[in-house]
């Protein structure tokens, strides 16, 4: 087991370990797995809406991913990245405008009524495609579902859609609803939103809000002796000190998502019993980046961008703000993203003095004071380590000359300031990298997006080619002329900067050793759990 | 007795304007803050600007201020508190399923802050300056300069993580399916380290004012001429010198319980106790204007409340007290 979890120096010896490990087949030891048994973990908030075809977010499906299943789920090794779930196999035709899911067969949704290509269809067009946060951009070409049997769906789409792209979205967009609970009344307010029913390995049981979620071990599961657990029980936890403390009190026995602060992890790591882990994680990648607002004059300027960029010591940021858990970016596409990566863009390494010159020949000398303009910048409230890189990024500023103040919002008022109102200069935004380009990353760059729009291009940045390729990418069927396209994005993104990638990193885990079988896929935290154990 | 049922119609009355003072001001100061419920709910989870337009128009914020406060006071008038938009549930019975805990909380720490400090209190006054008052006049200073959540981490630390003798948080064993008696003794347990963070810090007004009271009551003429009498020191203090400087005590015990409120918004959080503080918290940062006002609005309902109560406790102790009132 000593492969999973890396001490905290194998960690700081290189963000490489990290990535590296990632490539690790998942199940290297065997031991037999304990039956039953309770799993207390903890979580931070609890989501209003609970529904994962609805509401793709992580938030949602560390809790209801146990219960709604995808069509397949991310994996270490594998066809495509993939291990089926619901759909045992998936084949795209040459033209781009059909896929053919094979289904599971035997399957029952928790109240018994059997699982059919009916209600894959129905959650395809019905959720996915209008309503799901996004499915919306995804499946917006999808037409129809066609079931010539009972577990057939033949999805068709009215433009031609890489077949890679929606094998990418499978395990984050496609958690399939049962139809005979959904079809009637308004999907939105079916209570079943609150009290997920799917086919997953647990049942979900009750939830008492401020204290805990409470999901059942689904007997009739068709996983073959899954799962492993009787009960998984979810205690809402607040504070972060909490989490630490009751892991530590045996209360808990898993606290996921950095629910304990990257700096209680050297202490909490040499408690006897305690396990940190830095896997499980590596399909859900957070991106540091400075979003710019190309309104500004200055920022318009390519060479300003290029001189904030030259600004930044990545170096620093990694080792001092991420204490080694996280990677210096060098594009919009993540280092471990196995599929698109390319590291063939320019770079932009620490350089004071030629951040000073770039300015410099900008025209934008320094004033009596020393700086050369002033601009507003924004960082992100959700994570620590975003307000701590504001910190970081306003000093760095300070050194070329630029005085950056610091705004601070909570998060209803960051979304309005820079999503809606641009009421910003620099802000710190944490995207996700959600295993294609197409599904959330694109969108930070791309021209032509509302006002209001989160985690979109909100700076104003227009570029044509840019947006020409985004385009093209799109509706490229070939995979590898695809990727190709997308290692041109990544060049040109580094290469204009319309935003500046600085770093990107995973969740931490830390967890009770008694519980087995963890970080065993990239989406760990948030896949089905069903072969989870705890050894007592 | 008249006296008494005529300030409580008197404070009853008073009570409308009040409330609705604090409702519209509450709604404007939440109005004021940046964001509304939906940039709040799509800061977490994303979204296109359809489903953004669709959301503003089911949760009723594409209207305009004025007339979503006019709607809500409307409302209120019917006493309907609204939707909670968080949990799309009546924001009375997610209040409701809180407010015991919140209670339990604040009466325990109440009752704990009160008897324990006026207790020592009465310690520290019944000999004013000499060793003992000096230990405990700076020992409940030092404490009240502890902040409450720096006080619950290091409790927790000591009593639940390295001693574990107690549970690191929550409010009761979870989905434990205890009953009873044994539930009760369950929910105290893991009410100690919170009452105790919550209690402690607040003890040390209760020592103060009951110590600067019984102080300056032992120069009275009526103690001076008890003494003189020749009753013991140690009788004079506890009947004549303590019951006097009660009185300015539970005025405090009225004006701590709005205090207290505030206070425990750091420890629920703290301990993981599903109360009326950590869910106004969650309120404000999720804009939930709806649910905000019903946690306002029932905290100061609880405040006049017990405001109520202190005023007719006062008036029993203290003939002075109402007789104003009652005879104009």
């Amino acid at each position: 087991m000593s492969i999973l979890t890396l001490s905290r120096r194998s960690v700081l010896s290189g963000s490489a370990a990290l990535m590296a490990s990632t490539a690790l087949p998942a199940r290297l030891w065997a031991q037999t797995p304990a039956k039953g048994g309770r799993l207390i973990v903890a979580a931070d908030s609890e989501p209003r809406n609970l529904n994962p075809a609805m509401v793709a977010s992580n938030g949602v499906f560390f809790v209801s991913s146990k219960v709604v299943e995808p069509l397949a789920e991310a994996f270490f090794d594998g066809k495509d990245g993939l291990e089926p779930r619901l759909a045992t196999s998936w084949e795209g035709s040459d033209d781009g405008l059909t896929i053919t899911f094979k289904l599971r067969e035997g399957v029952m949704w928790h109240d018994g009524k059997p699982f059919t290509s009916a209600d894959v269809a129905f959650s395809a067009l019905q959720v996915w495609k209008p309503l799901q946060n996004l499915g919306r951009v995804v499946f917006k070409d999808l037409e129809a579902v066609d079931t010539p049997d009972d577990h057939t769906a033949v999805f068709r789409f009215s433009k031609p859609t890489p077949f890679q792209l929606i094998r990418n979205a499978l395990p984050p967009l496609t958690s399939v609803l049962p139809k005979h609970i959904y079809e009637t009344g308004e999907i939105d307010k079916n209570p079943a939103n609150n009290a997920p029913v799917g086919t997953g390995p647990f049942k979900f049981a009750e939830h008492k809000a401020g204290e805990y979620y409470r999901l059942e071990k689904n007997s009739s599961y068709w996983g073959k002796d899954l799962p492993h657990l009787d009960e998984i029980v979810y205690r809402v936890l607040p504070d972060r000190a909490a989490a630490a403390g009751a892991l530590e009190a045996e209360e808990i026995h898993l606290a996921a998502f950095s629910a304990v602060p990257l700096t209680d992890l050297a202490r909490i790591a040499k408690v006897p019993g305690i396990e940190v882990v830095t896997r499980g994680y590596e399909a859900l990648t957070y991106q540091l980046v400075v979003e710019i607002n190309h309104r500004r004059k200055e920022l318009a300027d390519l060479k300003v961008r290029q001189a904030i960029a030259h600004a930044i010591d990545r170096k620093f940021v990694v080792d001092t703000i991420f204490l080694g858990y996280a990677a210096a970016s060098t594009g919009p596409v993540p280092v471990n993203d196995k599929q698109f990566y390319t590291a063939d863009v320019p770079q932009y390494a620490f350089d004071v003095a030629k951040a000073n010159a770039l300015l410099d020949e900008a025209g934008y000398k320094r004033g009596a004071d020393g700086n050369r303009f002033s601009l507003k910048l924004l960082p992100a409230p959700y994570f620590n380590e975003t307000r701590q890189f504001g910190d970081y990024l306003r000093q760095a500023l300070a050194a070329v000359g630029i005085d950056a103040q610091l705004v601070n919002n909570d998060a209803a008022a960051h979304q309005k300031a820079v999503y809606t109102d641009h009421d910003f200069d620099l802000a710190i935004a944490p995207p996700v990298f959600r295993g294609d380009p197409a599904i959330s990353t694109t969108i930070l760059v791309q021209s032509g997006i509302p006002d209001g729009v989160p985690f979109s291009n909100q700076g104003g940045y227009k570029n044509e080619a840019l947006d020409a390729l985004i385009a093209k990418a799109a509706e490229t069927l070939d995979p590898a002329a695809r990727t190709e396209l997308y290692w041109e994005f990544q060049k040109k993104v580094a290469e204009d900067l319309p935003l500046i990638n600085v770093a990107e990193w995973g969740f931490i885990s830390v967890a009770r050793s008694s519980v087995k079988n963890i970080a065993n896929n990239p989406r760990w935290v948030v896949s089905n759990w069903a072969d989870i154990w705890v050894d007592s | 007795m008249i006296r008494i049922r005529t300030l409580i119609l008197r404070r009853l009355v008073g009570a409308i304007p009040v409330l609705a003072i604090v409702s519209v001001g509450g709604f404007f100061l939440l109005e004021a803050a940046p964001g509304d419920a939906v940039d709040a709910y799509v800061a977490g989870i994303g979204g296109d600007a359809q489903m953004i337009d669709e959301l503003r128009q089911a949760w009723g914020l594409d209207r305009s201020a004025a007339a979503r406060l006019g709607f809500y006071l409307w409302s209120l008038a019917h006493l309907d508190l609204g939707q909670s938009v968080t949990f799309s549930r009546p924001v009375l019975d997610v209040v409701l399923e809180r407010l015991p805990n919140t209670l339990l909380l604040m009466g325990s720490a109440t009752a704990l802050s009160f008897s324990v400090g006026s207790l020592l209190g009465l310690f520290a006054g019944s000999r004013p300056g000499n060793f003992r008052d000096r230990f405990l006049s700076i020992g409940s200073l030092a404490l009240y300069a502890v902040p409450g959540f720096w006080l619950g981490l290091v409790l927790t630390v000591i009593f639940a993580v390295q001693l574990r003798w107690l549970p690191v948080s929550g409010i009761e064993t979870i989905a434990s399916g205890k009953q009873g008696v044994e539930r009760g003794l369950d929910v105290a347990r893991h009410l100690v380290l919170p009452v105790a963070s919550l209690g402690f810090i607040y003890l040390a007004l209760y020592l103060r004012v009951m110590r600067a009271g019984m102080a300056e009551a032992w120069r009275m003429d009526f103690v001076l001429a008890a003494r003189a009498r020749g009753v013991p020191r140690r009788r004079s203090a506890v009947r004549h010198v303590a019951r006097n400087a009660l009185l300015p005590l539970v005025t405090m015990l009225g004006l701590q319980s709005a205090a207290m409120l505030g206070g425990s918004v750091v420890i629920e959080s703290l301990f993981s106790v599903p109360g009326l503080g950590r869910l106004a918290q969650e309120a404000v940062s999720a804009r939930d204007t709806p649910l905000l006002l019903g946690i306002i609005l029932t905290s100061a309902v609880m405040v006049i409340l017990i405001n109520l109560v202190v005023d007719c406790l006062y008036a029993l102790l203290d003939p002075r007290v109402g007789a104003s009132e009652a005879s104009a």
